[in-house]
């Protein structure tokens, strides 16, 4: 039985969420916020929060002195490309230790998650070597393996966890009315894990588009995404806060709209079968 | 006359296939610094003289490091033309890293280059970058302030006047502090302006032997007046400030003097972002009557990798972006006080330049600079507020932490100087010295 929620705890519990809420997009509210300051307003102390004269010149400088598209589509390409290509590879890998076990397959999740224990810098130098030898530096193929690789163990645990909660009784009735392996999991399997599915490709397309450590190490000029393009306003010697935060808030638009208008799916697969 | 016409048509021809023949797109690797920034928008006047396209990568200046360190290391080629500083040059070079910069035409005129600067972009007397602008260290002052102070700033100041000059301009109530210095930690931070700072109270990094001196006097005194000078009359929170920190405070008048980069000058005499701009006054960098000031010596420069397999435009950039011509071009379009500083004897002799308010104590904080003989007593390594060794940055990060935790009051003076000397000795042994 539902235990009855005073009006109270209503309000109490709605404020508290509004409060997390706001404290945690905070900085991306400063950073949007300042993108519309001069540089002097942007250094201000006390700081502005909304009473400065409101100004579009960081993004004019911005879009004149970079080639925003070029970086927009690097992303797109390297982001998508890395979340299908790991998909694609997941789906039948994570089916099989869902559905047939081995003795090995609790250490193989082990083993593939042990790789993320790794700090990346530890093995720049041999990927960058293979890099060079099979011609892949500032490539957007060579970029999309590697996100793939490093996003690989994340979607198999993802959705191996989401196929366990999948009645293998269900599987068995169709491989009873003789469907084949693949049609098992193209058309049973699949449609029912699509809550799962949706989600960790929404987040791996999010962990892709904000990877900072390889697209910044293993591109130039001809594959660089979105966060060299925001690398490339950071100064150590100058204050152009406003400068960067407007490359910041054009490098987080497309993926911030995207999380917006999955934000449904991405809660309900992320929360699948969190309640039994 | 057809034949005369028919023979310019053929050479414009010839001329034109050709430059398309050999034009080349080439890619540079930079970092985020106005200077910089202004040259990647002219760079269609290069493209216009040579037919060649150039692709810009531009990076935080760590991210930069990192990155191109990476790159010359394997010669894995990513890029045609580096920007590297003091630091990384005569190291490179003596790799075989870089491309020499020994045949520049006559018409660049590499003589005209600083000897300083010339100095400390070479080894073994070849010439491995050349130089893009240059800076020394130099003091900053608010005039107002020091006036009201009943203070006259000398030309060349000592360590103790400049302690008085902070302590009599220091005003809490209004949130005036008589001085900013860097504390951050980070080599090129807090860690390059007290190693500066420390030569002039006659320490050094290591005797001839290579042996680390944090356990002398010198060292002691150095950390003792820099620690009781902050806590008088620097910022709250000064272990966390670096370039841009004390830039913005300078800007909104919230400090009497800054010790910084002379490149700082353009920024805080620019109406447009500072508030103290008609205020400002240069001096040359304090010294301690022993010999040696408390400046350093930089350059960003431009380097070929040996990996790339475009020399030749490359060079043709490189002699394109340091020419007098290339000086001259952003004169007009934007004014003296925004021309590249620092590199080239020639512009300190040209009567304009020397209209600029800071150009002269530029000139004489860069010339006054000798990274050959940095401290007061001998080293066996060459660089001021850097000791030009593969070993220094990874060492100088770990000693400038330590430091910046005695800014924030987290360890003494004699804790910290006891860990720098013996982290120091440990690296210095790990690698053979």
């Amino acid at each position: 039985m539902a235990r009855a929620v005073t009006t109270n705890r209503k309000i109490i519990n709605t404020t508290a969420a509004w409060a997390i809420g706001l404290l945690i997009f905070f900085p991306i509210l400063w950073t949007i916020l300042t993108s519309f300051k001069t540089e002097a307003q942007a250094i201000a102390d006390p700081p502005i929060f909304l009473g400065f004269d409101w100004t579009l010149e960081n993004y004019g400088v911005v879009m004149e002195r970079s080639n925003y598209m070029r970086f927009l589509t690097n992303s797109i390409i390297i982001a998508g490309g890395s979340t299908i290509l790991g998909i694609i590879i997941a789906v039948p890998a994570a089916w099989s230790m869902a559905f047939v076990p081995s003795k090995r397959t609790k250490d193989i999740l082990l083993w593939m998650l042990s790789t993320k224990m790794l700090p990346a810098v530890g093995v720049l130098y041999p990927i960058y070597l293979l890099f060079i030898k099979m011609g892949l530096l500032d490539t957007r193929f060579g970029l999309t393996i590697v996100l793939m690789l490093i996003n690989l163990p994340i979607i198999v645990w993802m959705l191996y966890t989401y196929f366990k909660e999948i009645p293998g009784e269900i599987l068995e009735a169709a491989r009873m009315d003789g469907a084949s392996l693949r049609e098992e999991v193209l058309y049973v399997l699949t449609p029912m894990a699509i809550p799962g599915i949706a989600s960790t490709l929404l987040l791996n397309v999010i962990l892709a588009w904000n990877e900072a450590f390889w697209t910044l190490n293993l591109t130039a000029s001809k594959a660089a995404p979105l966060t060299a393009f925001i690398a490339s306003y950071s100064s150590p010697e100058g204050l152009f806060f406003a400068k960067l935060s407007a490359a910041s808030t054009m490098a987080i638009a497309p993926i911030l709209i995207l999380g917006w208008f999955s934000q449904k799916q991405l809660v309900s697969g992320l929360t699948f079968g969190a309640v039994k | 006359m057809s034949l005369k016409v028919s023979t310019l048509l053929s050479a414009c021809a010839v001329t034109a296939l050709t430059t398309a023949a050999t034009a080349e797109t080439i890619t540079i690797a930079t970092v985020n610094n106005g200077d910089m920034i202004r040259m990647q928008g002219y760079t269609d006047d290069f493209t216009a003289k040579t037919g060649h396209e150039v692709e810009w990568v531009t990076l935080e200046e760590n991210v930069l490091r990192q990155r191109v360190t990476t790159d010359i290391s394997t010669k894995g080629g990513a890029f045609d033309i580096m920007t590297i500083g003091m630091y990384e040059t005569p190291i490179w070079g003596a790799n075989g890293w870089l491309v020499p910069l020994d045949n520049l035409s006559e018409a660049y005129d590499a003589a005209d280059i600083l000897p300083a600067m010339a100095g400390g972009l070479s080894h073994d007397g070849t010439l491995y970058a050349a130089p893009f602008y240059g800076e020394s260290s130099m003091i900053m002052y608010r005039t107002d302030l020091m006036e009201a102070a009943g203070m006259e700033m000398p030309d060349a100041p000592t360590w103790e006047f400049i302690r008085e000059a902070a302590a009599a301009m220091t005003d809490r109530d209004n949130e005036i502090n008589g001085i900013c210095l860097r504390g951050k930690a980070g080599w090129g931070e807090g860690g390059a302006f007290i190693t500066a700072m420390s030569n002039s109270f006659g320490a050094r990094w290591f005797d001839e032997d290579w042996k680390p001196q944090f356990d002398t006097q010198p060292w002691k005194d150095t950390l003792e007046f820099y620690v009781g000078m902050m806590n008088e009359s620097g910022p709250p929170g000064y272990a966390t400030n670096g370039f841009n920190e004390n830039l913005s405070l300078f800007q909104q008048g919230k400090c009497g003097m800054w010790i910084d980069a002379t490149v700082a000058a353009s920024f805080v005499t620019n109406p447009d972002d500072s508030t103290v701009a008609d205020k400002v006054g240069f001096a040359l960098a304090p010294d301690n009557g022993l010999g040696k000031r408390s400046n350093w010596l930089w350059a960003w420069a431009l380097a070929i990798p040996a990996g790339t397999q475009k020399a030749d435009a490359a060079l043709q950039f490189i002699e394109w972006a340091t020419s007098k011509d290339y000086i001259e071009l952003v004169a007009a379009k934007e004014g003296w006080a925004n021309v590249p500083p620092g590199a080239r004897t020639s512009l300190y002799e040209n009567p304009e330049y020397q209209k600029v308010p800071f150009a002269k104590t530029t000139l004489d904080s860069i010339l006054s600079a000798d990274p050959g003989s940095p401290t007061v007593d001998p080293v066996p390594y060459v660089g001021i507020q850097f000791a030009a060794i593969p070993e220094f940055a990874g060492i100088a990060t770990e000693v400038s932490q330590e430091f910046s935790a005695v800014y924030a009051g987290q360890q003494s003076i004699d804790e910290a100087l006891e860990k720098a000397q013996a982290l120091t000795a440990d690296a210095m042994e790990a690698a053979g010295y």
